[in-house]
């Protein structure tokens, strides 16, 4: 047993810890959420620049030949600076495709783009009416000579303003639940058909909704296999289950700090309100709650290479639990920094506001309660 | 004992329904939804209710008051609930208007009970400061004497919608050498156009901007706008408090809240079926209605209390506790209900890049557009009116006396 990080990974770690504090100050994170961008591409290739985006990748696909714990480093250091650049779209969902399933092609193709950040992709996969669930699709591929016509509508697809390319679910034969016929393609999001409709989200990111009309794509933008494409998409979605653990570890830590700073500087009573039992037993609860997700997001993705049931049990298990500490902790934390707690202008409600919105990612607290007890 | 309503009761449930179906302004809709609503729409219904006579229906009946029992209150609070009516504000209402028929003068009843009644006069709260929330009496606004005048000066904080408001009610100390904290503050009536006071926004988490600072910079108050007798402040204050506890349960706006999310939860769907059939979440919503029944029973023991003649007390603090932690369970759920549509935000979004121009536009259905507002928006009820671990250590001295 080994919970130790490599040299190399400390190293990556102490760089984006400066990296984060340098561009994550809070007024400056501020004004580029509201900015028209809402995201900063000199950021991106600053972290290009890093090696960060080339990390998990291997070094026969031009990266830098880590994992998924390398990435779990960086998503934590995310965590902490509320960080919005498309990491987890781009590098874990797209890469994973690629890297997973991905032709020499395509590797060839996109990897390399993605290491030297040029190419920041979205994963288009929910749909409205199909919650959660990645099978329940209403868009189309339909061969047509050579070709693949793409038609359909999915929602909330985060980091979609800021994308080259797309990843797209999609089904290719069968009925709308159907397990069968799903398959996944990438897609320029420049081509024709393609429709976007582009806002922020509460906690800080942009979304669009993403209309395909009649999108052709050539056989080529098919990733692996056609038809039998759900094993692979839940294999990545857990991977980027786990790296978003790892962004709410960092933000939980955060938000935990900031309120036992807090309460140790505001006084009321003549005294600091960190000295009221009734809150410290309730910053432990917090801690606790943090540690033992820790402990989850530690063990899902020391499993994402493990055989499919163990992988699905470990990830089920730290998005639960997570989902819980994330609603508990960014709730204590408001509550225990009183009305400063509900200002936009004190930090502590964007983590709230992260936090909240990382329950409904990728499955809920229920979702994966529920997958759990099917495997059991 | 017997929960039954009486036959006049009911026959008064369905006056009051006919007058709200008659006469509630249509263009409001349905104002659980809406987020942009300015100072006309909270008068309008205020308006209406002030012509009818029922704007004050709790105060006594020779200040206007409906002399309606507290059942009665209570079948019009669930019949404005169902419709999502926009309820005339608390804080000429509930809060300074008994404070002013208690203990002002007639010239203060006079000059000040018809605007509260007619909805004309907007009041806002000007308690707590930068460094008094918890501790409210530990505040360090002054109110100095000079002739016939208060001077005061001071910063205020939290005091909302005082961007609307025409009047204020605030504390100030005016003996800064009392023995105790709570003694030497006084109640005054100030005018919010009075010169010196400044009003600065603070924007909340969900977007909105409904409380704000206010800074007093040599405000010169007529001494004839102090309530009651100097330094007796805090005794007022309590009073009001009591009051504005008593409002803070919800339950009639919980139990429309809950049919809300049954019917959200019966059109989104979970793998072919509707959310609501699913076990786990039909099971929560289940528990946060067992929860509304225990407190919406514990709130009529109460208002029996006060039929009997007893006010309301430390139980309150019960009410305020519960409420609030139903009213926040139950945007939560209805979060979760919405699934990944609770993500957009919605509102001022003129930023958005690609559709410069357009300043708002739908995304996903109706009722997900302020699921996640309302969630954040609603933490703050935990926090106001003495917030929830004040309200514990209230019941922990007064009822468990440790
Ligand atoms: C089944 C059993 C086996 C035991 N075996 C042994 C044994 O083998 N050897 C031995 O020496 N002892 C043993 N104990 C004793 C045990 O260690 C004591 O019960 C324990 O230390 C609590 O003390 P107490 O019972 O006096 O409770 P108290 O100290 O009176 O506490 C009562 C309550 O007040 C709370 N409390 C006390 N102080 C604080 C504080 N500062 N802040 C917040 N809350 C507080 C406690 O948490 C508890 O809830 C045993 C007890 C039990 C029940
Ligand atoms: C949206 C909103 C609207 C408001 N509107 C008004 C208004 O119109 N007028 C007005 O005057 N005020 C208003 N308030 C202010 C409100 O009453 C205060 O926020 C509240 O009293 C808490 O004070 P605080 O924010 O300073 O928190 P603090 O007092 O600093 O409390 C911080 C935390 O410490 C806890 N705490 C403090 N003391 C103790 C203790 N002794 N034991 C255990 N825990 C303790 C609190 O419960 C809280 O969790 C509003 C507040 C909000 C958020």
């Amino acid at each position: 047993m080994d919970f130790n990080f490599t040299e190399e990974q400390d190293m990556v770690r102490d760089g984006l810890t400066r990296m984060v504090r340098e561009n994550y100050d809070w007024d400056t994170r501020r004004g580029v959420v509201a900015s028209e961008a809402g995201w900063r591409p000199e950021v991106w290739a600053q972290l290009a620049e890093l090696g960060i985006l080339g990390m998990p990748f291997s070094e026969d696909d031009g990266g830098f030949g880590g994992g998924a714990v390398d990435s779990m480093v960086v998503m934590e250091e995310f965590g902490k600076g509320l960080v919005v650049e498309p990491f987890v779209p781009t590098v874990v969902c797209a890469g994973g495709f690629l890297k997973h399933a991905g032709t020499a092609a395509q590797k060839e193709e996109h990897i390399g783009a993605i290491v030297d950040g040029s190419r920041v992709f979205a994963f288009a996969y929910a749909e409205p009416r199909g919650r959660y669930d990645y099978a329940n699709l209403e868009t189309t591929a339909k061969k047509s000579g050579g070709d693949y016509v793409l038609n359909g509508h999915k929602s909330v697809v985060i980091g979609a303003p800021w994308a080259s390319h797309l990843i797209v679910t999609a089904r290719t034969s069968g009925e709308r639940t159907d397990k069968q016929g799903i398959s996944v393609f990438v897609v320029d999001k420049s081509a024709d058909g393609v429709v976007t409709r582009d806002y922020p989200t509460v906690d800080g990111r942009h979304a669009s909704e993403v209309y395909f009309e009649n999108v052709s794509v050539p056989a080529e933008a098919l990733i692996g296999e056609e038809g039998n494409a759900l094993p692979l998409i839940e294999r990545v979605t857990d991977e980027a289950i786990a790296a978003q653990c790892a962004e709410a570890c960092g933000a939980m830590k955060v938000a935990h700090t900031m309120t036992v700073e807090y309460s140790r500087q505001r006084k009321q009573f003549g005294v600091p309100i960190g000295k009221f039992q009734v809150l410290q037993h309730r910053m432990v609860d917090m801690y606790t709650e943090y540690e033992q997700s820790v402990s989850l997001t530690y063990l899902a993705t020391l499993r994402l290479d493990a055989d499919e049931r163990t992988r699905k049990l470990a990830v089920s298990a730290a998005k639960v639990r997570l989902g819980q500490a994330a609603h508990h902790i960014g709730q204590e934390a408001i509550q225990i920094h009183g009305g400063m707690g509900m200002t936009d202008e004190l930090a502590i409600g964007a983590y709230f506001k992260r936090l909240t919105i990382f329950d409904s990612e990728f499955g809920n607290v229920d979702h994966h309660m529920k997958r759990h007890i099917a495997l059991s | 004992m017997n929960l039954e309503f009486t036959p006049e009761e009911v026959a008064f449930r369905e006056e009051v329904r006919n007058f709200i179906e008659a006469n509630y302004p249509k263009h409001l809709g349905d104002t659980g939804l809406r987020e942009d609503l300015a100072r006309e729409d909270f008068v309008a219904w205020h308006k209406v209710l002030g012509e009818k006579g029922w704007s004050v229906p709790a105060w006594p009946e020779q200040y206007g008051g409906t002399g309606w029992t507290p059942t009665q209150r209570y079948i019009w609070s669930e019949e404005n609930a169902r419709v999502n009516a926009l309820m005339p504000l608390p804080f000429g209402v509930s809060m300074v208007g008994p404070v002013i028929y208690t203990f002002g003068n007639e010239e203060q009843k006079a000059q000040h009970l018809p605007g509260i009644r007619s909805g004309e006069t907007w009041w806002c709260q000007g308690y707590s400061e930068p460094g008094a929330g918890s501790d409210l009496a530990s505040l360090k606004t002054t109110a100095v004497r000079d002739g016939d005048h208060y001077v005061i000066n001071g910063q205020k904080t939290w005091t909302t919608l005082a961007q609307y408001a025409d009047w204020g009610f605030f504390l100030c100390r005016t003996d800064p050498d009392a023995a105790k904290p709570q003694e030497g503050i006084s109640f005054i009536l100030l005018d919010m156009n009075t010169p010196g006071v400044e009003v600065r926004p603070i924007k909340l988490i969900d977007g909105g901007y409904e409380v704000n600072e206010t800074w007093l910079t040599d405000v010169r108050v007529p001494v004839e706008n102090l309530v009651g007798e100097e330094n007796k402040g805090w005794t007022y204050a309590k009073f009001l408090l009591a009051h504005e506890r008593s409002g803070i349960a919800g339950v009639a706006r919980s139990k429309r809240g809950v049919e809300k999310l049954r019917e959200i939860a019966g059109s989104e769907m979970l793998d072919g079926e509707p959310l609501m059939s699913d076990l786990d979440f039909a099971r929560k919503v289940s528990q946060l209605e067992i929860d509304l029944a225990a407190l919406e029973i514990t709130e009529l023991r109460t208002l029996a209390g006060e039929q009997a003649g007893k006010g309301p007390g430390p139980e309150s603090s019960i009410l305020k506790i519960k409420g609030t932690e139903i009213q926040q369970r139950l945007t939560e759920l209805t979060l979760e209900a919405v699934g990944s549509y609770g993500t957009p935000l919605y509102g001022n979004i003129a930023n958005v890049p690609g559709d410069a121009g357009s300043n708002q536009y739908p995304i996903g259905p109706d009722y997900a557009q302020h699921a996640a507002s309302t969630y954040f928006n609603m933490r703050k009820t935990s926090i106001y009116g003495g917030s929830n671990e004040i309200q514990r250590n209230i019941i922990t001295k007064m009822i468990l006396g440790l």
